[in-house]
């Protein structure tokens, strides 16, 4: 008979975070949807607030709904710590607004999803912090970028929309050689695909909107500690290693030793910039998790077919899919994500723009909107939305060009999906013969 | 804070609060390959409720960066001379598994320094796994697995964690992974030779108080409860549903439990 062992990851999406509730003895996850939690006495108001004790007072910075969520993940990620936020962008902001001030750095791979390059390129300027933008291929790009005062590097899994796969355990290295974390949004992959604290990142985050909850019905993001970076050590992180003022000089790297940013990042990015995900969206992400483990290899089988599909049409100039061996990273995939790049795939129809907008406008079971990971399949244009701030420098360091577009492959039958592709593109190639 | 033990530097955390020898003393001592954060919640409350909290790093632990020692003795002298070194003259003494040892070692060798003692996962003799001892030296990442799912209630394996937003299982491993090397196979050698004379439990004056989790796995309630009966006056306290990480996993109760025995 085997050892005791800790649960499978199917088992932790299912369970992890939560016991059937003591008083009720329901088992789905309650919705708490309550602002504060009375006290019992005056005395445990006081523990609770000075951290003697553990539990909620008021939901902006815990809730017992969000609690459940956020364990959930942390296991899932195998990380000490996790914070829901009110979306993944709340969860980029707090991460930053955690590790850093006016002055510091981050170097950031190219590949980003367009809303982590506007607050990147755009507002944290505004506020004293300034990022460079490297090709995430080029290791010594990250390696040069890194300043004295850099405080982060920055990637995603597999980058949106040009679907560059990280190299995590190589940009780990850089990172923590220079004594810096490494910061990876994986949203495209989610902890089904990709587990990046076990390959060298420590601090993960995701927009819960997509996979995580995989409905299309909410706006969430989590925040992962992965517990794995010393901050002591580094030197650099004066929020997490010096006593700060607004919580009673508290030093969270002594006060906690593997989950010192979480706690702060808590203690106050929820508690002054609010950024608090609702119970309800949190009830809502855990029905998603539930069947993560069922949707994404569905959604990868999906996918895997509709690139062979479009690899092969005369209309189609080109298909962007890390495990196409026409893809520059088409072995790190394979070793990174060997059970599947994800369900997010480019193409370039022929014909330009004209024919893309017809191709997108021809399309009947796809919708046209901006979001992925849902069970509808989904397409958008990056060009004219999500990336439209992009210049075409910016844009095609990004992997981005004039006709490419991108599908969020859903869990319709492939065969359904690939018959609604075929009438667009025979359209669209009408257009392009125009 | 930073304190001189044997010519080296010691850290103690001392729950939010400065150190202040004139208050009541508590040193929380920690277990094999732990720190003192396993504390926070305990040397919080102590902290604010009047008492001089000091939740040490042993040597070749957390912060303290001298050499592990090799036997529960050594550490015992070690946190003596910390006493003597913070001008304090008694201290209560709260000990989690490995540091059950050092407290009752140091309440049998030192009595005139202890005021009370609290076991918390405690049993003499601590028998150590053969398993567990070849993993912690040749094989620690699965040692480390071992600790973890042994060192928590079984239902911890899913949670739900008293913590909010916290794994309790992944940060115990994570905090185990960041112990120097070979010091967790130490720590489990100087249990496991750890033999106090027959009549050194039964030599023990100070007021004890034992917590047993009844889902204790590595301390389990049966030897608990030997310790109980050993010691004249003991008093033994069960912990329903909570394993060997007690501060964790229950981290109200023991404060609870604690501040009742601590009443002065």
């Amino acid at each position: 008979m085997p050892g005791p062992r800790l649960p499978h990851l199917e088992t932790l999406a299912i369970h992890a975070g939560q016991s059937p509730d003591p008083t009720t003895g329901a088992r789905a996850v309650p919705i708490y949807q309550s602002a504060s939690f009375v006290f019992p006495d005056t005395e445990t108001a006081a523990s609770l607030f000075n951290l003697e004790r553990a539990g909620h007072v008021y939901s902006r910075i815990s809730n017992p709904t969000l609690a459940v969520l956020e364990e959930r993940m942390a296991a899932l990620e195998g990380a000490p710590a996790a914070i829901a936020t009110a979306s993944g962008q709340a969860a980029l902001h707090l991460a930053i607004a955690t590790l850093m001030g006016a002055g510091s750095h981050i170097v950031a791979s190219s590949a980003l999803y367009g809303g982590s390059h506007n607050i990147l390129s755009y507002t944290l300027p505004r506020f004293g912090i300034t990022t460079t933008f490297v090709d995430g291929r080029n290791l010594d790009a990250w390696r040069a970028a890194i300043r004295p005062n850099t405080r982060l590097l920055f990637g995603e899994t597999v980058g949106n929309p040009g679907l560059d796969v990280l190299n995590v355990p190589a940009v780990a290295e850089i990172a923590h050689a220079a004594g810096l974390p490494l910061m990876v949004d994986a949203t495209l992959t989610t902890p089904m695909l990709s587990r990046p604290i076990g390959q060298g990142a420590d601090i993960v985050l995701h927009s819960a909107t997509k996979f995580l909850s995989g409905h299309g019905v909410v706006i969430g993001g989590v925040l992962i500690d992965g517990g794995t970076f010393d901050w002591r050590l580094s030197n650099k992180f004066p929020t997490l290693t010096e006593p700060y003022a607004g919580f009673h000089n508290m030093v969270m790297a002594e006060e906690s030793s593997v989950a010192a940013f979480a706690l702060r990042a808590r203690r106050e990015g929820l508690r002054d910039f609010g950024a608090t995900m609702a119970p309800m969206t949190a009830f809502q992400i855990l029905q998603g998790l539930e069947t993560l483990h069922v949707r994404m290899p569905r959604h990868v089988e999906n996918a895997r077919k509709i690139v062979a599909y479009l690899a092969t049409h005369k209309a189609v100039a080109k298909v962007i899919y890390p495990e196409l061996e026409t893809h520059p990273d088409h072995a790190l995939s394979k070793q990174l994500l060997p059970d599947g790049a994800g369900a997010v795939l480019s193409f370039e129809v022929n014909g330009g723009r004209a024919a893309g907008k017809t191709f997108i406008e021809k399309l009947g079971l796809f919708s046209h909107l901006a979001n992925i990971g849902d069970a509808k399949s989904l397409v958008i244009h990056p060009a004219s939305t999500t990336h439209f701030r992009m210049d075409a420098d910016a844009l095609k360091a990004a992997g981005i060009a004039e006709g490419t577009i991108r599908l969020s492959i859903g869990l319709e039958h492939a065969d359904d999906l690939i018959e609604d592709l075929s009438r667009a593109l025979a359209a669209a190639a009408k257009v392009a013969a125009t | 804070m930073n304190f001189l033990v044997e010519q080296q530097p010691a850290y103690a955390y001392t729950g939010g609060k400065p150190f202040d020898a004139a208050k009541p003393s508590i040193v929380f001592i920690h277990g094999a390959a732990n720190d003192h954060s396993v504390w926070t919640f305990q040397a919080r409350y102590f902290a604010h409720h009047g008492f001089n909290a000091l939740a040490v790093d042993l040597p070749g632990h957390g912060r303290t960066f001298a050499d592990a020692k090799t036997t529960i003795a050594a550490y015992s002298d070690w946190i003596v001379n910390l006493l003597d070194n913070g001008g304090i003259v008694k201290a209560t003494m709260v000990g989690h598994s490995m540091g059950t040892l050092i407290a009752l070692d140091a309440a049998a060798r030192y009595p005139a320094r202890v005021d009370k003692l609290g076991l918390l996962g405690t049993s003499v003799p601590m028998p150590v796994a053969d398993a567990l001892l070849d993993a912690a030296k040749h094989r620690p990442s699965e040692a480390f697995d071992m600790l973890n799912l042994w060192g928590h209630a079984p239902q911890m394996r899913i949670g739900a964690s008293s913590i909010p937003g916290t794994s309790l299982t992944m940060s115990y491993r994570r905090l185990l992974e960041r112990s120097r090397p070979g010091v967790l196979a130490k720590d489990l050698a100087a249990c496991r030779a750890f033999s106090p004379g027959e009549s050194t439990l039964e030599s023990i004056t100070a007021p004890t108080l034992i917590l047993s989790g009844t889902r204790d796995m590595m301390t389990p309630p049966k030897a608990s409860a030997a310790v109980a009966n050993a010691i004249t006056g003991a008093r033994l306290v069960s912990l329903e549903m909570v394993g060997h990480a007690m501060m964790q996993e229950a981290p109200g109760r023991v404060v609870d439990e604690l501040a009742a025995f601590l009443k002065p």
